[in-house]
C-alpha cells in the first residue's frame, strides 16, 4: 500500500541555516505521528516544506505516491493535504460559518461561480453547519471570527482544514496559545479525528503527544534524530539528552 | 439556543444575504428625482454617475478583493481613448457600441498587465500599477499623431442613442444613458459580490494565505477580477469622452487615479454603495467649493478625507450604519 505522504530526503536553508537536513519521514493511511523537538528544531518549517508554503533545495514530497515537489500549495492543497497554522490564520472579518463554507466552495469549485448567489447551494451551507455542529461551533456559525474567545478561534482553524476532507492533515500546535484549561476541548476534537486521515502533529506537550501519537519522529536542528513507538522514544537516550530529560548529560550525536 | 434552531437560523442569513432590500431603490430614486429637480444640471449629473461608475469598478477590487491600485485611471484611458479614436480616426461613432469596444479593450489591458502586476501585493503592486498608467499615458503622447497628444481628440460627434434621439436634449437624454448603463453594470457587480466567487475575492482580501492553504487559484480569482474591474473603467471612461465630446490625455492622470480611491475611502470600501456616496459628496463638494474659492478648494476635501479616515474608517457610508444601529437600539430601549 502506498503510503499517505512520503517525504524523502528534504532539503531546505534559510541562508546559512539549514532548517531541513535529509529529513526523510512517511506517514502511512490512518498514521497518528507526532513531530517534536526543541524550538528552531524546523518543525514548522517542515509543514511549510510539505505544503508548499517552501521550496525544498532538493528533495521529494509524495502523496499517495505521485510527487507533488513542484505543484502549488494550491495544487497541494486540492489533492486534499490539509493543514492547521501556529497562529491562526482565518478570515477574521467574516463570519464562522463564511470560513467554513469558503473552504468547501474552494475545495467543490463552487467558487468558480461569478453568478449564483452564494447562499443558494444547500449542500455546501449543510456540510459546513455539519462541520461546526462535530465541532460544537454551531451557536457561533454568525459570529465573526474576531469576536470569538482565542481558544473557539483554534477549533475555527480546524474545522477549515477538516472542511477540506483531508486525506492528510497537518496540525501545527493546534492548542497553541489556549489557556490550559481549554486545552482540552481541542485536543479532544483532536483525538476523535477520523481514522481514515492521517495526521501529523507538532506538540510541545508532551502528555498530549504520549496519548495521542502512535509514532513520534525528533527533529533536531533540521535533521530528524530518531523515530518510534512512544515507548521506544520514551526510553530512547539521545531524546532524553536534548529534549526530554534535564537530569541527563549524554551530548546529542547530530552534528 | 437548541441547535436545530440555531442551524436553521445560520442557513437562513446565508440564503437570504444577497437578496435586495427597500433602501437600495433610494439612490436611484434620487437619481431619478435630480432628473426632474435639476435639468439644467445634466451635463455635471452625467459627470458624477459616471464617477460613480468608474468607483463602483475600483470598489470590486479594492473594497472586496483587496488590490491597492493606483493607477485604475489607466482603464479609464483606454475606454476615453477607444471611443475617441474610433469616432476621429474610423468614423465609428454608435455610442452603445462604442462602450461594448471601450470595454473589450480595457478588459484586454486589464487582462495582460493584472496577469503580470497581480503576483505582486503591497507597495510593490501600488507602484507597478501606477508605472503602468503613466506608461500608457507616455505611449499616447509618443504617438501624439494618433491620440493628439496633450491636446486631445477634439470636436468629437457621436451618433444618436439607438439613431433615435437627438442632440438638442443630448444632455439630458446622456444622464439617463449613463444611469440606464450604471445600473445594469450596477447589478453585474452586485451579482458577482454575493457569488462564491466574491466571497472567495472576500477571503484573498482577509487572509491570502489561508486562501492559499485551501487550495483557492488566488491569481487566477485575482486576474478575473482584475479584468472585470477594468472593462467596467473602461465603459466609464467611454462614458466621459462620449459626454463631453472631446478627450486629452489627461484622462491618464494619476490624479485621476487618486481621486477614485478618494471618492471611494470618502463613501467607504467594500460595500457597493460607498461608490455611490463617495463619488456624490466628492464631485458636489468640488462644484462647490471650486466656486467659492477656486483657489483652496481642494482643502476642503483634503479635511473631510482626514476626518473620515480618522473618526469614520469604514467611510460616511460605515458611519451612517452606525448611526442606523445606534437609533436601532435606542429605540428599542
Amino acid at each position: 500500500m502506498t503510503a499517505a505522504l512520503e517525504v524523502r530526503e528534504l532539503n531546505h536553508s534559510f541562508g546559512a541555516l539549514r532548517v531541513a537536513r535529509d529529513i526523510t519521514l512517511t506517514l502511512e493511511r490512518g498514521a497518528r505521528r507526532a513531530l517534536i523537538g526543541p524550538n528552531g528544531a524546523g518543525k514548522t518549517s517542515l509543514v511549510n516544506l510539505i505544503t508548499g508554503a517552501l521550496k525544498p533545495s532538493s528533495g521529494q514530497v509524495l502523496l499517495n505516491g505521485e510527487d507533488i515537489t513542484h505543484l502549488s500549495q494550491a495544487e497541494r492543497a486540492r489533492r486534499r493535504l490539509a493543514r492547521t497554522f501556529q497562529i491562526n490564520q482565518l478570515f477574521r472579518g467574516l463570519t464562522v460559518l463564511e470560513n467554513l463554507c469558503l473552504a468547501i466552495g474552494e475545495r467543490t469549485r463552487e467558487c468558480d461561480n461569478l453568478w449564483r448567489p452564494a447562499g443558494a447551494n444547500p449542500a455546501v451551507i449543510d456540510e459546513a453547519l455539519n462541520h461546526l455542529e462535530s465541532l460544537r461551533l454551531i451557536d457561533d456559525a454568525l459570529k465573526p471570527v474576531r469576536e470569538l474567545p482565542y481558544g473557539r478561534q483554534r477549533l475555527v482553524e480546524i474545522a477549515i482544514a477538516l472542511a477540506q476532507r483531508p486525506r492528510v492533515l497537518l496540525l501545527d500546535e493546534p492548542a497553541a496559545g489556549v489557556p490550559s484549561s481549554e486545552s482540552h476541548l481541542i485536543l479532544d476534537v483532536v483525538a476523535g479525528l477520523d481514522r481514515d486521515i492521517a495526521i501529523l502533529i507538532i506538540e510541545h506537550d508532551m502528555d498530549v503527544v504520549f496519548r495521542f501519537a502512535e509514532h513520534i519522529t525528533v527533529l533536531v536542528a533540521g535533521a530528524v534524530l530518531t523515530e518510534g513507538t512512544p515507548q521506544q522514544i520514551m526510553a530512547d537516550e539521545q531524546v532524553r539528552a536534548v529534549y526530554l530529560g534535564h537530569e541527563n548529560h549524554h551530548q546529542p550525536r547530530h552534528g | 439556543m437548541p441547535a436545530t434552531e440555531a442551524r436553521a437560523s445560520a442557513a437562513d442569513y446565508l440564503i437570504s444575504r444577497h437578496r435586495f432590500s427597500a433602501w437600495e431603490a433610494l439612490p436611484w430614486l434620487l437619481a431619478l428625482a435630480a432628473f426632474f429637480a435639476f435639468p439644467d444640471r445634466m451635463t455635471f449629473g452625467t459627470q458624477v454617475l459616471i464617477m460613480v461608475l468608474f468607483a463602483l469598478s475600483l470598489d470590486l477590487i479594492m473594497g472586496y478583493a483587496g488590490i491597492v491600485s493606483l493607477g485604475h485611471a489607466a482603464f479609464f484611458g483606454i475606454g476615453a481613448y477607444t471611443v475617441a479614436l474610433f469616432a476621429a480616426r474610423l468614423g465609428w461613432n454608435e455610442p452603445i457600441s462604442g462602450l461594448l469596444a471601450a470595454a473589450a479593450l480595457a478588459a484586454l489591458v486589464g487582462l495582460v498587465s493584472g496577469w503580470f502586476l497581480l503576483r505582486y501585493s503591497g507597495l510593490t503592486l501600488l507602484m507597478l500599477t501606477l508605472a503602468t498608467a503613466i506608461m500608457l499615458q507616455e505611449l499616447g503622447n509618443f504617438r501624439s499623431d494618433i491620440s493628439g497628444g496633450y491636446d486631445g481628440v477634439p470636436g468629437l460627434a457621436f451618433a444618436p442613442l439607438f439613431g433615435i434621439f437627438d442632440y438638442d436634449l443630448y444632455s439630458r437624454t446622456f444622464y439617463l444613458f449613463t444611469l440606464a448603463v450604471l445600473l445594469i453594470l450596477f447589478f453585474l457587480v452586485r451579482r458577482i459580490v454575493y457569488s462564491p466567487f466574491g466571497q472567495a475575492l472576500t477571503g484573498i482580501r482577509e487572509n491570502v494565505r489561508r486562501m492559499h492553504a485551501i487550495g483557492s487559484p488566488v491569481h487566477r480569482r485575482l486576474v478575473t477580477v482584475y479584468t472585470i474591474a477594468a472593462a467596467i473603467a473602461g465603459v466609464a471612461g467611454a462614458l466621459f469622452t462620449q459626454s463631453n465630446a472631446y478627450v486629452t490625455l489627461t484622462a491618464f492622470d494619476f490624479e485621476v487615479s487618486a481621486k477614485v480611491m478618494i471618492m471611494l475611502i470618502l463613501g467607504g470600501t467594500g460595500r457597493l454603495y460607498g461608490a455611490f456616496v463617495g463619488a456624490v459628496v466628492y464631485m458636489v463638494l468640488e462644484d462647490h467649493l471650486s466656486r467659492l474659492s477656486p483657489a483652496f478648494w481642494q482643502f476642503g476635501i483634503g479635511l473631510l478625507l482626514v476626518l473620515t479616515v480618522l473618526f469614520a474608517r469604514r467611510g460616511l457610508l460605515g458611519l451612517l450604519e452606525d448611526l442606523g444601529k445606534l437609533l436601532r437600539t435606542t429605540a428599542r430601549r
